[in-house]
């Protein structure tokens, strides 16, 4: 690192951090605000169904919501485990 | 028609109290019949910040339980006669306010003022809740800064979905951002969240910029709003806010680094 560089880095506030962190943040919760209320719920079910016929882990089922002008999607994706 | 608005930001120690106590004695001095409430019970302040303190005798919460009347707890500001302050009451039990008793005292006061305004406790509980429920315009005050920005998100979603508004399928709350404790300077430096950023994020109608200033505590440890104190940059800053939502087209000031070329180039 040169010299001019250092000067340059300590030229860069910490203020853009700030608002990329934010907008990232606030993009998920505006995301997950407008899922029905539900949804965790339907998640832990759904994985407890699941695990009793695969072995499968926490985190093998995701359950996403989105909503469109005219009309709702519930996707739901499950990783099963690799045969080996 | 009576307009209710409702100071919030969701953070606490933003600038919610003083923000409503500027607006309200701006409203009132440029002639319009101002009602301001606090809804912070347990933590009563806007009375201190307004310079009443000692001329309470009944409170929001005595006037929703008929112990007394609207017109026995309100109390006449001293500099403006067209401002009168309901205070928040001092009780510990948070349940003391409900949606019905706040409807009530809310319609009464439509008949006789043009503006209540809602000053709003921090966090997203009852009384939070309660003071926006009811609103039609929203000023959500905000610091540039991540936490008061994410919060005043939150509360952004809470007015569109769990207002009676948005209950009653009405138009929605009108939304504005004033971003107060705003240092150009640091701005300048990167140091500090810009209007831009924060507009970028929350997307909001910038109502206007307060900047950092010594004049919002002298103001508060005197008990006189700051929009009083004319010579100052907070009070002119609320002044503009109030003309611009009054319909008043201002330019928009204190959001560039105003210092001298010297003082720039040593500092200070």
């Amino acid at each position: 690192m040169s010299l001019l560089d250092y000067f340059r880095i300590s030229k860069v506030g910490t203020a853009s951090v700030a608002k990329e962190r934010l907008q990232i943040l606030v993009a998920h919760e505006r995301s997950s605000k407008n899922q029905p209320s539900y949804l965790p719920q339907l998640q832990k079910e759904l994985l407890a169904v699941i695990q009793k016929y695969v072995n499968v882990g926490q985190d093998a089922i995701s359950v996403s919501f989105e909503q469109d002008d005219d009309q709702e999607t519930l996707e739901l994706n499950i990783v099963l485990p690799d045969h080996k | 028609m009576a307009r209710i608005i409702v100071v919030t930001s969701g953070k606490g120690g933003v600038g919610k109290t003083t923000t409503s106590a500027a607006i309200a004695m701006g409203l009132a001095k440029r002639g319009h019949k101002t009602a301001v409430i606090d809804f912070d019970v347990g933590l009563r302040n806007l009375d201190l910040i307004m310079g009443c303190e000692r001329r309470v005798v009944y409170d929001f919460v005595n006037v929703i339980n008929e112990e007394a009347t609207l017109n026995q707890a309100l109390i006449r500001d001293k500099n403006c006669n067209l401002l009168y302050i309901l205070p928040a009451s001092q009780t510990r039990d948070k349940d003391a306010l409900s949606q019905e008793g706040v409807g009530r005292v809310l319609d009464e006061l439509k008949k006789d003022f043009k503006y209540i305004v809602c000053d709003s406790p921090a966090g997203i509980e009852k009384g939070a809740h309660l003071a926006m429920y009811f609103a039609d315009d929203a000023f959500v005050v905000t610091n540039p800064e991540v936490s008061s920005v994410r919060d005043s998100d939150r509360m952004l979603g809470l007015l569109a979905s769990k207002s009676r508004r948005a209950e009653q399928n009405e138009e929605p709350i009108n939304e504005f951002l004033l971003l107060t404790r705003y240092s150009p300077d640091r701005v300048k430096l990167g140091e500090m969240l810009s209007v831009d950023d924060v507009q970028d994020i929350l997307s909001l109608h910038l109502l206007g910029v307060i900047p950092e200033s010594k004049s919002v505590l002298n103001a508060s440890n005197s008990g006189t709003p700051v929009i009083l104190d004319e010579k100052s940059d907070a009070g002119q800053a609320y002044a503009d806010i109030v003309a611009r939502y009054l319909g008043e087209d201002r330019p928009h000031r204190f959001i560039d680094d105003k210092k001298g070329f010297f003082r720039k180039l040593f500092g200070g």
